[in-house]
């Protein structure tokens, strides 16, 4: 039944509107307000609450009797008892189709700059504006005849947009085998204009553009099916693709207390990740954050495409001080946009920042709605909901064949750097990698400050997996004679205990940390981090003697000055080679025969 | 049709409920009690029902008093009559001036289109070194000081209001006690600053209702003066008052409580106020600094907490010191590398030597015995922390720098520092201290 809704509010998004259904305002309270209507409502419709000349934009998230509760995206001042509600029978959508690379948008995916544009320094209340350009015109090219069949999600033809082939496709929510009755030839369009027509098995005739509507809260399922993602995804940061990888299609969380740098982590992530679109959903966090993005990302180029970072960047942005309920719909818009590029067989990227403020969002309208508390006052449905949202992540096999995938990355901010609150907690049972960050190593200044015996992951890594869990059980070891050292001091440790603890301690420096202010440090490519994490395995498992325990810490010191030298210098240079046999000789000069 | 409304349904708290029609949300209304005129706040409408909140405190109003909307929502009057002048929380005079009520401005506008915003450049220069040196202020920041109660952290505001380099000041105090008050006040009329400054002061003593609109009305004129190109400051002590008004009002409207009693939606109230720090794109600026008092020195108390994760660093106040250790302005690195070119080197070296420091006084109390490296790190870590940390200590980035330097050449040789040679040949204090 739901499902026919859905069909019935994007058809009539083609069609001439026909006279809105109405309602009257009843009450208000902060960003809730109770509407009588008279016919019907529709559970998540688009209502618009008319207050003078501005029209707010609203959902329905409940009905009782003869009102409905809805959460307006904007401020309520102004709103009046009796004032016009306007109902839409359209789901809370969005807009595909090609030109959403590049772009701003807000929770709404209203495009910022433009906003900006017309009003100025601030989000006037009620504006809302096209997402994609409407007049622009792309470079056609089909790929189906007449009389091909087709079911939802399948190609009619492409547009090239920066550098990928964006695919035209036919509405997800198309039902059954459709016949292509009509198709235009290599051409101009814009995103309005007719591609195709195609009629389905009842004979009733749909209009393929390059634009469709999706609503936000369901998932696009035009695909064969599901795959289980085992492929690991190339962050080029060390201690992730080491010891809590991540695989594409898959899904990971961030939680860490604030100044542990989950911000700086995430923009790390979608700065050198190995996938095709990566998608940013800055929600509830601060401004500043966003603007450092908009301001570096078209400076960066790609390695990959040799294209600035921002041609594949999407950015949702709803930062803390903008209207709450929109925070909620900020992730959702983004979730959508990244199945759509799914949908044409990419691998996309989106990293939610922070999950947790959606959550408070959620908490917010919860208590708005008097429903019954769960934990720390968030609603009971806080687990189906986060669990619903990064159920959307995955690796799929398309129609052509082809495997698409989205991975989602949700940044969590637990309150008091708890892990154990509802939402740390609700994110842990549905994820498949935990990389949670620490204060003490932040404030240690050891970055990525993802405690490496703490997090975990189901994923596994390019690296051989024996080496890592070597590697891991002598950080472990390591991390118990450093405990043990505080209490009894170094005198009170043998110098083999001692030697481990140096091992850990020199793992944990040269290659679990990273330098994200050096140019070839910042990032390490899948076959560097091989070829070093070799060396590392090497050193970790060689017996050293040393002759005292000063001998043994001068040793190992020099060997990290030497390392993080060698971790700056280009891979395959031959300042590299030279650095690498150093680096050997000086170990075998100390080696136990 | 200014219709008149004398019947009160209900009182609780500071909370009336009249039954009215045509009233919009948020707007104001005067209730006239024996004791005098309050202006009261429309928070909620239900069908006829409208429960206002008095700004005066309902103590005293009775059922038959009089309700009269006014149409709007609360405004404060904007113009440069403001500066030199002090105000009550709903924007009325606290000082003996006249009430202003031309160009009148809401307050609580919408945010900043995140694409209107730039990466701030500017450092805003203090005279204190444990800002300038190790936390630079940038312009457009937004940072609390976390402290306790009992730490001269309104001192501390008042030295920056005097000595930051900015075209105006807005002090908004919530609960502050009395004397503080009158501290503020004198302090800024002493050094002459007072002109350059507009205040909005509510007491301790006064209705719960007003503390909630003071950093409102801060920095809805901020926003104006910033429009017009001036960099403004904005004072704000203490949010965990703010915070506690926030509780208040909402435990009497029956809210759902989410953590100790507080509200769900505290993270965006903070927010929304933080959120109005901003670096304008061709117009002026503001930066917000706010006293956010923990109580039990506890970080993880929601107020702190749900700050922290709002601004752009803190500032840690404790034994009367700007703690370097926890103590972080997140947008340093945006103006530290265009100062001097030893700022950066000396920022990371003093503190790494401050906290060896830190570690062998540890060691010391723990009867270890003391090495010739230890003495000379203890000899540092004295003069450290009583020419640069102590907060009395009032010199210029530059010579604060000169006298890091200085600090380190009367304790270490060339070497131990670790600094790169090339910055020691130019820095390193010619001739010998010691």
């Amino acid at each position: 039944m739901f499902s026919k809704q859905i069909k019935k509010g994007i058809i009539k998004e083609h069609k001439v509107k026909e006279k809105l259904r109405e309602g009257k305002v009843r009450g208000v309270n902060g960003n809730m307000v109770a509407v009588e209507f008279n016919e019907k409502v529709m559970q998540n419709e688009v209502a618009y609450v008319v207050v003078g000349e501005e029209k707010l934009k609203a959902e329905v998230i409940r009905v009782k009797g003869k009102r409905a509760d809805l959460q307006v995206f904007e401020d309520t001042t102004g709103i009046e008892v009796g004032h016009d509600v306007e109902f839409t029978d359209e789901l809370l959508s969005v807009k595909l189709g090609p030109g959403l690379l590049g772009q701003i948008f807000d929770g709404l995916q209203n495009p910022l700059p433009q906003l900006a544009e017309q009003h100025g320094f601030f989000l006037k209340r009620g504006a809302y504006l096209q997402p994609l350009d409407m007049t622009k015109e792309w470079d056609f090219t089909p790929t189906v005849n007449e009389g091909d069949k087709l079911r939802a999600g399948d190609p009619i033809g492409t547009v090239p947009e920066n550098m990928f082939e964006h695919k035209i496709m036919i509405p997800f929510d198309s039902q059954g085998e459709l016949e292509v009755t009509k198709i235009v030839k290599a051409g101009k369009y814009n995103i309005e204009q007719s591609l195709a027509t195609v009629k389905d098995s009842l004979g009733k005739s749909i209009d393929v553009k390059m634009v469709q509507t999706w609503p936000v809260k369901i998932a696009i399922k035009a695909y064969v099916e599901k795959l289980k993602p085992t492929e690991p995804l190339v962050t080029k940061i060390r201690l992730i693709d080491t010891v809590c990888p991540v695989a594409i299609g898959g899904t990971f969380c961030t939680p860490g207390p604030f100044g542990a740098g989950k911000t700086v982590l995430q923009h790390l992530l979608s700065r050198h990740a190995e996938v095709d679109v990566v998608i940013v959903a800055a929600c509830g966090e601060r401004a500043g954050e966003v603007v450092e993005i908009l301001e570096e990302f078209p400076e960066l180029i790609d390695p990959k495409t040799n294209r600035s970072l921002m041609e594949r960047t999407i950015i949702i942005c709803n930062t803390s001080s903008m209207p709450v309920a929109a925070r909620e719909s900020s992730v959702y818009t983004a979730v959508t946009l990244a199945e759509y590029y799914r949908q044409m067989g990419l691998n996309v990227l989106l990293l939610a920042d922070s999950t947790s403020r959606w959550a408070q969002a959620m908490r917010e309208m919860s208590g708005r709605l008097e429903e019954i508390p769960g934990e720390e006052a968030f609603p009971a449905y806080l687990e189906s909901r986060i669990s619903s949202f990064y159920e959307r992540a995955g690796l799929v096999r398309l129609r052509d064949g082809k495997i698409g995938s989205v991975t989602i990355g949700g940044a969590v901010s637990p309150a008091g750097g708890n892990f154990e609150e509802p939402v740390t907690q609700a994110t842990l049972k549905v994820v498949g990698g935990f990389l949670g960050l620490s204060a003490a190593r932040a404030n240690a200044r050891k970055y990525p400050s993802i405690d490496p015996l703490e997090s975990w992951s189901k994923y596994t890594s390019f690296i051989d997996a024996d080496k890592i869990k070597n590697a891991v059980a002598t950080l472990r070891k390591s991390n118990g004679v450093g405990q043990m050292m505080k209490v009894v001091g170094e005198e009170g440790t043998s110098t083999d205990e001692f030697i481990t603890f140096l091992k850990g301690e020199f793992f944990d420096a040269v290659y679990l940390q990273q330098n994200a202010f050096d140019k070839t440090d910042e990032s390490t490519p899948a076959q560097r981090q091989r070829h070093v994490f070799g060396l590392i395995d090497e050193i970790l498992r060689q017996d050293f003697s040393f002759e005292s325990k000063d001998a043994a810490r001068r040793f190992f010191q020099e060997l990290r000055q030497s390392f993080i030298t060698w971790n700056s210098l280009a891979f395959d240079s031959e300042d590299f080679k030279k650095r690498e046999d150093e680096l050997r000789a000086k170990i075998s000069s100390v080696c136990s025969a | 049709m200014q219709k008149v409304y004398s019947q009160i349904l209900q009182i609780s708290g500071d909370v009336i409920t009249v039954e009215a029609k045509g009233i919009t949300y948020k707007e104001l209304a005067e209730v006239k009690t024996q004791r005098g005129t309050s202006l009261a706040q429309v928070i909620q409408l239900d069908g006829e029902k409208v429960s206002l909140q008095v700004l005066a405190g309902s103590r005293g109003v009775s059922t038959d008093d009089k309700v009269r909307f006014l149409k709007h929502p609360i405004q404060v009057s904007f113009s440069d009559n403001l500066l030199g002048r002090i105000f009550t929380g709903s924007g009325d005079p606290r000082d003996n001036g006249p009430h202003l009520t031309d160009n009148m401005i809401s307050i609580g506008g919408p945010s900043v289109n995140p694409s209107k915003r730039i990466v701030p450049k500017n450092m805003i220069r203090t005279g204190i070194p444990m800002i300038d040196i190790f936390n630079s202020l940038v312009e457009s920041q937004k940072l609390p000081i976390f402290s306790i109660a009992g730490e001269p952290y309104n001192e501390l505001l008042a030295r920056i209001a005097m000595q930051a380099e900015v075209d105006l000041i807005i002090l908004g105090g919530m609960g502050l006690k009395y004397d503080d008050f009158i501290f503020f006040r004198d302090t800024l009329e002493k050094q002459g600053s007072l002109s350059k400054s507009v205040l909005f002061i509510h007491t301790a003593s006064d209705p719960t209702v007003e503390c909630l609109l003071v950093p409102d009305m801060c920095l809805a004129t901020a926003e104006q003066f910033a429009l017009q190109g001036k960099r403004v400051l904005v004072l704000l002590t203490d949010m965990t008052n703010f915070s506690d008004a926030l509780k208040e009002i909402a435990i009497t409207m029956e809210q759902i409580p989410s953590n100790r009693g507080y509200p769900g939606d505290l993270y965006s109230q903070l927010a929304a106020r933080y959120e109005k720090a901003v670096d304008f794109d061709g117009a002026g600026s503001i930066t917000i600094l706010a006293v956010t008092t923990m109580p039990g020195d506890d970080v993880t108390h929601p107020v702190p907490d749900n700050t922290g994760y709002i601004t752009e660093g803190q500032f840690y106040l404790r034994g009367g010191r700007i703690e370097p250790f926890g103590s972080l302005s997140r947008l340093k690195q945006q103006v530290n590398g265009r100062t001097r070119s030893d700022h950066r080197t000396i920022m990371d070296r003093m503190i790494q030597l401050f906290a060896d420091y830190r570690e062998t006084l540890e060691k010391r109390s723990m009867g270890f015995q003391m090495s010739s490296w230890d003495d000379k790190l203890l000899s540092y870590g004295q003069k450290f922390e009583s020419e640069l940390m102590d907060l009395s200590v009032n010199i210029p980035l530059e010579e604060a720098l000169d006298r890091g330097w200085r600090i380190l050449a009367e304790c270490f040789e060339p070497a131990e520092t670790g600094i790169k040679e090339s910055l020691l040949d130019e820095y390193w204090p010619k001739e010998s201290v010691k």
